[in-house]
């Protein structure tokens, strides 16, 4: 089978940190399981894996900093791994193997492990009797105490906290140094020895080519530690956004067409639904706006996809991308997956979910590379207006201001009406102020049914 | 001037009775004597039976009239002659002086200073030896003072008398003989910071009071072997000048904390845990203590001897935190 490599999990992303494994060599593992949390500067994300297999060795240990395409495991068929997949040393001889667990994806068996919970004693509610994360859940909340860990650790090198310390800013696996400390412990002079020996063997040779190579990244582990301070996550997600953002400006040749679209129809038939509903269930704006931007999209094609090698790739569905500030700084834009198909219930639904993952840095790899088309919008204590930057390869974004109420003439009457201003920033390698003004001509027309959303 | 550690002290007495009326010295044996370790010898004679005064055998009358001596303005010096026997005044040490200011909403500050002999290797036995410098440190309310040095000896009492609270000067008694040059001029010194008493790379010994000289004397013979040791002198048990040793261990990455005390619950535990909490991620190697052995204190010399905290100990345990350069 093949090599796990390190996902783009973006178009500003050139590198990430590996945080954390989810499986160990002699996991089985498939298609679509999650396997890796990297850490891309803004966001700690959940990573799958795209085959079947068996974990036949993990390349890169946790808090390494690998470029876009490294290798980080490799995967085998299964055939010669079950040397690895031998009974847990803690079980205590087991009476009769039970029948094989339904097999739980690896995100789910680290949950369990974490949690000390046997996956075998869940009892699985998931297709064929699969063990899922909430059946793990809920056996969490049904074991009275958490048990402390008791797990035996594999070998744990004896190494002295600066010892670690020093290993991980040279990116040195500290279980492959030799300790000369107390009690053959690996002390830091034994880091600086080993980080010496493996620099050591560069021959003339090798830096020519090095040196003809400039572009090459110079080594393919650079290491940071794991556990950046937030002033230093800060600083990479601020960087991270100025990169993204200076590339857009530097490469899209940005056009924008901007409309004031009456709301008074959208909100008055909001509000009237949400006088049906328990608080807890009420529609906001938010979720008409969005559902009309995904719709419009549909009706404008041409501003819905990516721009890739000179060309443009429509889209069949419409992930729409919602940008997502973050305290104290920053942004992230993941994606509502078919967005333009949910209905308004599950759109909110999704709305919170994705915000409130990315605020707390957990989203998925598809919500941070998949959206098609990114919306943002400023909200009750916004601007009135925004021209966004395009987020590549995406062609377009559509900005909203904050709802305001404005004098409004309409059949040869003035009244006061509330309404947005909405902004689509185009690429204008892509399409052109036409299309845009379609676009918002279209959710002009769809905010005008708001029954139809 | 050549001087010792006793005459540095009685220096010091001395000056405190001339330089203020309110000062007066109370103890077992201070007067006629002269102090069971010769420390106030000729103070009867130069300052008189009203401030230079022996007390009954009976520690909480004498502390306890030390504390009221200095609610109502004096400044008194109550000598206990061992610490082993301070054991007789804690309730007057800890339930009065070291809470009365908190007790009387900031009425009542009780300037007391309090000098007590410590230690051991004089082979006086389980009764008169012991090291209980750290459990009085671990008293809010107090300030503990180790001097260690002559500078110390002859500076730290001026301080204390200042000090509005009760201060504790523990003397070690084994350093009451200790001799060498002193400035003529040398006066108060300050109670708030350790001192780096030699400077070194690749360990941090951190002691205090009796165990200075040996560390200092382990550090030389450290030299030999190529290992540079950093010696630090607490002088301060409460409040412990923590940046002093975490600056020193953060420098070196390995530290040896030597404490003639019990190793269970002693200063040396704090000490440690300081610096497991302040400096975790610069330590090369677990931290090593050199402390007594968790006897009474023997009589019999050898025996106490190895009971006691001492030089080689202090090099063999820097060579094993230090590890392949031994």
């Amino acid at each position: 089978m093949g090599e796990f490599v390190m996902p783009s999990l973006g178009a500003d992303m050139t590198e990430g940190t590996l945080l954390e494994w989810l499986v160990k060599p002699g996991d089985e593992v498939h298609r679509g399981d999650i396997v890796a949390v990297v850490d891309t500067d803004k966001a700690a994300i959940e990573v799958e894996c795209f085959e079947d297999g068996v974990v036949a060795e993990l390349l890169v240990p946790p808090g390494t900093r690998v470029p876009v395409g490294a290798p980080l495991a490799r995967f085998g068929d299964g055939a010669a791994a079950p040397a690895v997949a031998a009974p847990t040393p803690a079980a205590p001889a087991a009476p009769a193997a039970p029948a094989a667990p339904a097999v739980a994806s690896p995100l789910v068996r680290h949950l369990a492990h974490t949690a000390g919970i046997d996956v075998s004693t869940v009892n699985g509610t998931g297709p064929d009797g699969v063990v899922t994360r909430a059946d793990v859940e809920a056996a969490r909340v049904a074991v009275p105490l958490p048990r402390p860990d008791t797990a035996a650790p594999g070998r744990r090198v004896p190494a002295s906290p600066l010892a670690r310390r020093r290993a991980l800013d040279l990116g040195i696996a500290i279980d492959t140094v030799a300790g000369s400390g107390p009690n053959g412990s690996v002390t830091v002079a034994d880091v600086d020895a080993a980080a010496a020996a493996r620099n050591a063997p560069s021959t003339p040779e090798a830096e020519a080519t090095h040196a003809e190579a400039p572009q090459q990244p110079p080594t393919p582990t650079v290491t940071v530690p794991a556990e950046t301070s937030a002033a230093d996550r800060n600083a990479a997600m601020r960087r991270a956004i100025g990169e993204l953002m200076a590339r857009s400006k530097r490469e899209i040749p940005h056009y924008y067409v901007t409309t004031t679209i009456d709301l008074s129809a959208a909100l008055s038939w909001m509000r009237d639904v949400n006088t049906r509903r328990p608080v807890s269930e009420r529609l906001v704006p938010a979720a008409l706006l969005l559902k009309a931007s995904a719709l419009a999209a549909r009706a404008v094609p041409e501003l819905n996809g990516f721009w890739v090698d000179d060309h443009l790739e429509r889209c069949d569905h419409v992930h729409l991308g919602v940008a997502v500030s973050l305290r104290p700084s920053g942004l992230v834009a993941p994606a509502i997956l078919d967005a333009d198909i949910l209905d308004l219930d599950t759109l909110m639904k999704g709305l919170r979910d994705v915000v409130t993952r990315a605020r707390s840095g957990r989203l998925r790899r598809t919500e941070m590379t998949d959206g098609t088309l990114t919306v943002t919008n400023l909200g009750d204590n916004g601007a009135e207006s925004v021209l966004g930057v395009i987020f590549p390869p995406q062609v377009a974004l559509v900005g909203l201001g904050r709802i305001v109420e404005r004098p409004w003439a309409s059949g040869g009457m003035l009244a006061a009406r509330p309404t947005v201003t909405a902004t689509l920033s185009g690429d204008h390698r892509a399409t052109d102020g036409h299309a845009g003004s379609r676009y918002l001509a279209a959710l002009d027309d769809l905010l005008q049914s708001p029954e139809k959303l | 001037m050549n001087t010792t550690y006793r005459e540095a002290i009685r220096s010091a007495l001395s000056e405190a009775l001339e330089s203020d009326d309110r000062v007066f010295l109370m103890g077992e044996d201070v007067g006629r004597y002269g102090g069971c370790f010769a420390v106030s010898l000729g103070l009867l004679e130069q300052f008189g039976p009203d401030r230079i005064r022996d007390a009954p055998l009976s520690e909480s009358a004498f502390v306890g009239a030390g504390v009221g001596a200095a609610m109502a303005g004096m400044r008194p010096i109550v000598e206990i002659m061992t610490v082993n026997f301070s054991l007789l005044a804690l309730d007057q040490i800890m339930n009065n002086a070291a809470t009365l200011l908190h007790m009387s909403g900031g009425q009542c500050a009780v300037p007391l200073v309090l000098r007590i002999p410590t230690g051991g290797g004089r082979q006086v036995a389980a009764q008169h030896s012991h090291s209980l410098d750290g459990w009085f440190a671990h008293i809010p309310g107090l300030r503990v003072v180790t001097p260690a040095t002559l500078e110390d000896a002859r500076g730290m009492l001026a301080t204390a008398l200042a000090d509005p609270d009760p201060v504790l000067i523990f003397e070690h008694a084994s350093l009451y003989p200790m001799s060498g040059s002193l400035d003529d001029d040398a006066g108060p010194v300050d109670l708030d910071r350790a001192a780096v008493r030699r400077h070194g790379t690749d360990v941090s010994l951190i002691t205090y009071g009796g165990t200075l000289p040996m560390t200092v004397e382990a550090a030389t013979t450290l030299q030999d072997d190529g290992i540079d040791a950093e010696v630090i002198d607490l002088r301060t048990l409460r409040p412990l000048d923590e940046a002093t040793v975490l600056e020193s261990v953060s420098r070196t990455h390995r530290a040896v904390i030597v404490d003639e005390g019990w190793r269970s619950g002693s200063i040396s535990a704090e000490v440690s845990a300081r610096i497991i909490e302040g400096a975790f991620y610069e330590l090369d190697a677990p931290v090593a203590r050199v402390c007594s052995a968790e006897v009474p204190m023997p009589y019999a010399h050898q025996l106490e001897q190895a009971a006691l905290p001492s030089a080689d100990r202090v090099v063999a345990a820097a060579r094993e935190v230090v590890g392949a350069h031994g």
